[in-house]
């Protein structure tokens, strides 16, 4: 059996900056979304408990090749991957065509493990997408995931309740960042990273657009920032401002 | 003319869709439609508030298989001759509205928190590239799924001309088992309520620190909240009471915010609180960037202070 994990490419948030209330994302780093390392996490824990193959699927611009080692050096088997730079932010329902056609050409697919949302976007359809394209069952919001034999159990932690759910693989998962700790590679890993199988897919990447973005800036907020010296005058201002004593 | 159907499996928040609903009827005439799924006391409700009700009673549907959900959803929309579903973005309804959407061919949003209704064309508002930006986005397609935050929208109020009809549909035989369903373990603090929050950043360096802080909070009246890696990865606290992207956006009337350094992914869940105070030992922060008042200071010695002068305010 295969475990894969589906990991997104994204810009690093940290090193985006605003000019003109305009995100600037000219040379900021590409890396993988922190939600996204939870679910390899998840992946590798799967596999050192069954022994199965790990297989990370991802598809982005054509640094991906390069941020793809994160993914191998903490754990992940090998890579299957589409490149795409044509279109910078592609739309989840193309990611999910993608993915789905990249998952279909992987054998024996037992689990398919996605973050909760992407770091950037956090919209949370891709994994629903291709769960729906390859017509299996899915369980979103995992706080934790058992395989028995051929079937999967899972918890998912919703707003008010906890479910435990149990299906036949296979099945689609995505995973709360609470899920786990990822695990930091070793040096050894890293070096070994570059030398796991990597299969490039030629995939048609041009889907139908779905969206469109008519504006997309940094909220307009001037807030005062005004340097107080000790608590006493904190509270002295915010008492007469109405803020204290409820 | 087609409909726009709204459904929930939380009452509270399919009445807020009802709202959204008439926003984007607003110009377009559209008809609204509502479904509930094995909730009688839910399609009442939506009924009191003038929905057209469609209830879908079935007992091989279990709402924790989205798989079936979706394409009872699909059913539910073709008999009501329905374009547009409007969803909650909890997480069932996320969840739910990327299957729907892959099911119908259509363009989806999630975790919309409002809407402009442009003469008559939607446009969506929603957190981009980790909450630094908020997009204006519009689905192009014929048919949308639009998934819409808690609370972005009032629920609706008592009208009359609603009604409840009956609605079948066919599912699958379910490939997912519900084994248990279990109450969460943590507490049930609503950080989103409160007017006040004093908020746990990393930069709170010992959980010893933490009695002082339920302190001040209880004598400001206010709850305490803190950063993403504060629960998840040092656990000091449940996962309700996280600040940010993947947590809570709330907006208290003041927030002090301890020891956060203030990326983005945070800042998103609290940027819309009236006055923030940033406290934080380090001058750079980003946070006092976005505060009104900053006092750099270290916490470990102005914990005490605050704790005796708050409670000083209490009196």
């Amino acid at each position: 059996m295969n475990i894969v994990v589906a990991m997104k490419q994204i810009p690093d948030l940290q090193q985006i900056r605003i000019r003109n209330r305009k995100p600037i994302l000219d040379d900021v780093a590409l890396t993988f979304g922190n939600i996204d390392k939870n679910a390899l996490e998840a992946g590798v824990q799967l596999k050192e408990a069954t022994g199965n193959n790990l297989i990370v699927v991802s598809v982005g611009a054509e640094a991906l090749e390069d941020t793809i080692k994160e993914a191998l050096a903490a754990g992940a088997d090998e890579a299957y991957l589409v490149l795409n730079d044509e279109i910078a932010d592609m739309e989840s329902a193309n990611s999910a065509r993608l993915i789905a056609g990249a998952i279909k050409k992987i054998d024996d697919v037992g689990i398919v493990i996605f973050g909760e949302g992407s770091g950037d976007n956090y919209s949370g359809q891709v994994g629903s997408r291709v769960a729906e394209i390859m017509g299996l069952p899915q369980v979103g919001y995992a706080k934790s995931i058992n395989i028995n034999g051929n079937s999967a159990t899972v918890t998912r932690s919703l707003e008010d309740c906890e479910e435990v759910l149990e299906a036949e693989m296979p099945i689609v998962v995505s995973v709360m960042a609470d899920i786990n700790e990822p695990r930091i590679p070793s040096v050894s890993q890293i070096l070994k990273a570059g030398r796991k199988p990597k299969e490039v897919l030629e995939l048609d990447v041009t889907g139908d657009s779905m969206l469109a973005t008519i504006s997309n800036l940094a909220p307009d907020m001037q807030r005062k920032q005004i340097e107080i010296e000790t608590i006493e005058k904190l509270l002295k201002i915010l008492g007469n401002e109405g803020l204290l004593r409820r | 003319m087609a409909a726009i159907l709204i459904y929930s499996d939380k009452t509270t928040l399919a009445l807020e869709l009802l709202n959204a609903a008439k926003l984007i009827a607003k110009n377009n005439n559209f008809p609204i439609k509502a479904v509930s799924i094995n909730n009688d006391d839910q399609a009442e409700e939506l009924a009191a508030k003038g929905a057209e009700t469609y209830k879908i009673i079935n007992p091989e549907l279990s709402l924790s298989d989205t798989a079936a959900m979706a394409a009872a959803l699909r059913q539910a929309a073709e008999n009501v001759d329905a374009d547009t579903v409007l969803l909650s973005s909890n997480r069932r309804g996320k969840e739910l509205a990327g299957r729907l959407a892959q099911v119908i061919n259509a363009g989806c949003l999630t975790d919309v928190k409002s809407l402009i209704n442009e003469n008559g064309s939607i446009q969506c508002v929603r957190n981009v590239l980790g909450g630094a930006t908020i997009a204006i986005q519009q689905i192009t397609t014929d048919k949308k799924v639009i998934a819409i935050s808690p609370k972005a929208f009032a629920a609706a109020t008592d009208e009359a001309g609603g009604s409840i009809n009956e609605c079948l549909v066919n599912i699958n035989p379910s490939r997912i088992k519900l084994i248990e369903t279990r109450a969460k373990a943590g507490d049930s603090v609503d950080i989103e309520a409160a007017e006040i929050l004093v908020v746990v950043g990393q930069g709170v360096e010992s959980q010893e620190n933490l009695p002082a802080i339920m302190e001040i909070a209880k004598n400001l009246g206010g709850e305490v909240a803190c950063s993403k890696p504060v629960a998840t990865d040092k656990k000091w606290f449940g996962e309700e009471r996280i600040v940010g992207l993947s947590g809570k956006i709330c907006k208290p009337d003041l927030a002090i915010i301890l020891g956060v350094s203030g990326q983005v992914q945070f800042t998103v869940g609290i940027r819309d609180a009236k006055t923030i105070v940033s406290i934080n030992s380090d001058e750079k922060a980003y946070m006092n960037q976005m505060a009104d008042y900053v006092l750099v200071a270290d916490l470990k010695e102005v914990l005490p202070e605050l704790v005796s002068s708050t409670l000083e305010n209490q009196k």
